[in-house]
């Protein structure tokens, strides 16, 4: 009987407690490298919510390839946002009619709050002598990188690649494609996921230069046995930004616009910037920028506008059946 | 219609029909939808890539193959196991199951672990020349190791009720023990052993967890089948998914056929003989 009616008690409490302050969660659907930065974002942005109107957020999140949770999202996750690895897929979502296909131009800087690049993960002492885009296609140097058919960071490696070789005095396509399919001639492995690359490169002691986000590579030098690897930064690479959306389908039906908006909104603030950049993620404020400036060195970028245009043109063009990929990668 | 001891035909025979529609016919028949997309120009222009034929090819050879290995290495241990006692019996019959019970990434990033060119097996075999990791061996041997509890336990019964004195007789009559093993067991157990292959065979087509961890999934080499559907959705391409789905399910319904007329046959002749 005792236990019984001390259940009620904590119904009867838990009960009351909801009916005053009124409890939100929301759905953060994202890509995978990303599990640390939301995690220590979304504890500030619910204290943040907290203090200025009262209510309870609990921001849920899901996690896996960006291509994939952008496929959830359109076969019904009710994802109040979405942070994914490239536009390209919340374009995606926008051609199912979730959201609007202007979506883009809603936020600051291509929507994208925070960026990160394409660099070289390599052995203690670099001992291939791995320096930049040109020493990967050395005799004898193996490159992991994952599959930019089936992972979202391989896609920017892919065109770093790409680009560096455009960008090549007497560059131009034909020499681009000539460069990236040789550079595919030195991959023995391709992982579905930039994580499993990871994994196979720093696990399982694969090759000799893992291709990352600057930020996975980052992370991985400050993991335990981080000192096992170093960081080389090209003398070119692209930046990669990482765009984020408010489904406008799932928050309309949901009532969760005004919050939803309010949080990607948040990661826009110096206190977000902050939050990012200790997670690895470079800020597009230039003062936090300029306070973080030692984690990040130096890199010559060009973005994928400069060279590629949309990234539905970049998709139709390199990734979808029968493109360049297809023409250029492994097995040709 | 002869009465029956237990009523309800009518009544389990509706059930089992309404269950295997919802379970079974209608996602098929929603693949069966969304393949349609495509048209026939798209199947066969599909089944023309050099690299579907090359998936398509590694993920039935390397079933087939695996699922060989399995019938025999899976009629040794079931034999071991119900022939004779010996301490720690129990224990070994119960770690067959276990590639049932580990989810199969678990499995294939064990595996890879173990063979990778510094993995505690792999520090041996790679020096020799023998690469299993990021290669096809890799791919049969999570096959193997998926689909090897079904060959062990179909076989546990049968072998459990053939009676001794089968053997006995055929030893009395003067049969020599190849004879006895080939021409008085084995015929009793082709039935169970091709249920056993056949359904090997079907979980190792279909695995993908554990193969994409040790594959190394280069193209035309040790890319499967199943990784290509992936692929394909991954360029929101759902009609070609479902084609190549379709595909391999026409692939997969056809050896199954093939094996339960194999099986009849076998049936019809392990009757004959006894």
């Amino acid at each position: 009987m005792k236990i019984r009616s001390t259940l009620f008690a904590i119904t009867g409490t838990l009960l009351a407690a909801s009916a005053m302050a009124r409890d939100v969660t929301l759905l953060n659907a994202s890509y995978d490298p990303t599990r640390e930065l939301y995690r220590a974002v979304n504890t500030a942005f619910a204290a943040q919510w907290k203090a200025q109107h009262g209510d309870t957020v609990t921001i849920q999140m899901s996690h896996g390839g960006s291509g994939k949770q952008a496929r959830a999202v359109v076969d019904g996750l009710p994802a109040d946002v979405i942070t994914l690895a490239l536009a390209y897929d919340i374009d995606a979502v926008a051609d199912h009619g979730l959201l609007d296909k202007s979506w883009q131009q809603r936020l600051p800087d291509n929507s994208s709050p925070y960026t990160s690049t394409i660099v070289f993960l390599v052995r203690k002492g670099n001992p291939k002598g791995i320096h930049d885009w040109n020493d990967l296609i050395k005799p004898g140097v193996q490159v992991i990188t994952p599959n930019p058919k089936t992972s979202g960071g391989a896609r920017w490696n892919f065109l770093a690649a790409w680009g560096y070789a455009l960008k090549q005095p007497g560059g131009n396509d034909a020499k681009a494609k000539a460069f990236v399919k040789t550079l595919f001639q030195h991959v023995p492995v391709l992982d579905t996921g930039a994580r499993g690359a990871t994994n196979t490169f720093a696990q399982r002691g694969i090759g000799d230069v893992l291709l990352a986000w600057e930020n996975e590579a980052l992370l991985a030098r400050h993991e335990p046995d981080g000192d096992k690897f170093e960081i080389v930064v090209p003398s070119i690479s692209i930046l990669a930004e990482p765009p984020v959306a408010v489904v406008d389908k799932n928050v309309d039906a949901r009532g969760t616009r005004q919050i939803a908006e309010a949080y990607l909104k948040f990661l826009y603030t110096p206190q977000a910037q902050e939050i990012e950049a200790r997670n690895f993620y470079r800020p597009r404020s230039p003062t936090v920028a300029a306070e973080y400036a030692a984690q990040f060195p130096k890199v010559n970028t060009f973005t994928l506008a400069e060279l590629f245009g949309t990234w539905r043109q970049t998709q139709a063009k390199f990734f979808a059946d029968g493109g360049v990929f297809d023409q250029v990668g492994p097995g040709n | 219609m002869r009465k029956r001891v237990l009523p309800g035909f009518g009544i389990s025979l509706g059930y089992a029909l309404a269950y295997l529609g919802l379970i079974v016919l209608l996602p098929l028949a929603a693949l069966a939808w969304k393949a349609s997309g495509i048209g026939l120009h798209g199947l066969f222009r599909l089944l023309e890539s050099p690299r579907t034929l090359a998936a398509l090819k590694l993920s039935f050879g390397g079933a087939l193959l695996a699922a060989l290995l399995n019938v025999f290495i899976g009629l040794l241990v079931a034999w071991a196991l119900v022939r004779y006692r010996f301490p720690g019996r129990r224990l070994l019959d119960a770690l067959i199951d276990l590639p049932f019970a580990l989810p199969t990434a678990v499995a294939g990033i064990a595996l890879t672990a173990l063979y990778a060119p510094n993995g505690w097996l792999g520090r041996w075999v790679v020096p020799m020349g023998i690469q299993v990791a990021y290669a096809p061996l890799g791919v049969l041997l999570a096959m193997v190791f998926v689909g090897f509890p079904f060959v062990v336990r179909t076989l546990q019964p049968v072998l459990q009720s053939l009676e001794r004195d089968v053997e006995e007789a055929a030893e009395s009559l003067g049969a020599t023990r190849r004879q006895t093993f080939l021409r008085v067991i084995l015929p009793l157990l082709v039935p169970t052993l091709l249920t056993g292959f056949a359904l090997a065979l079907a979980r190792a087509v279909g695995e993908y967890g554990s193969v994409i961890f040790i594959a190394g999934n280069i193209p035309m080499r040790s890319e499967i089948a199943p990784l290509l559907i992936v692929q394909k959705l991954e360029e929101f391409n759902y009609a070609g998914a479902a084609a190549l789905g379709v595909v391999m399910l026409a692939f997969s319904f056809i050896l199954l056929l093939l094996i339960a007329v194999l099986q009849r046959w076998s049936r019809r002749w392990a009757e004959r003989a006894a």
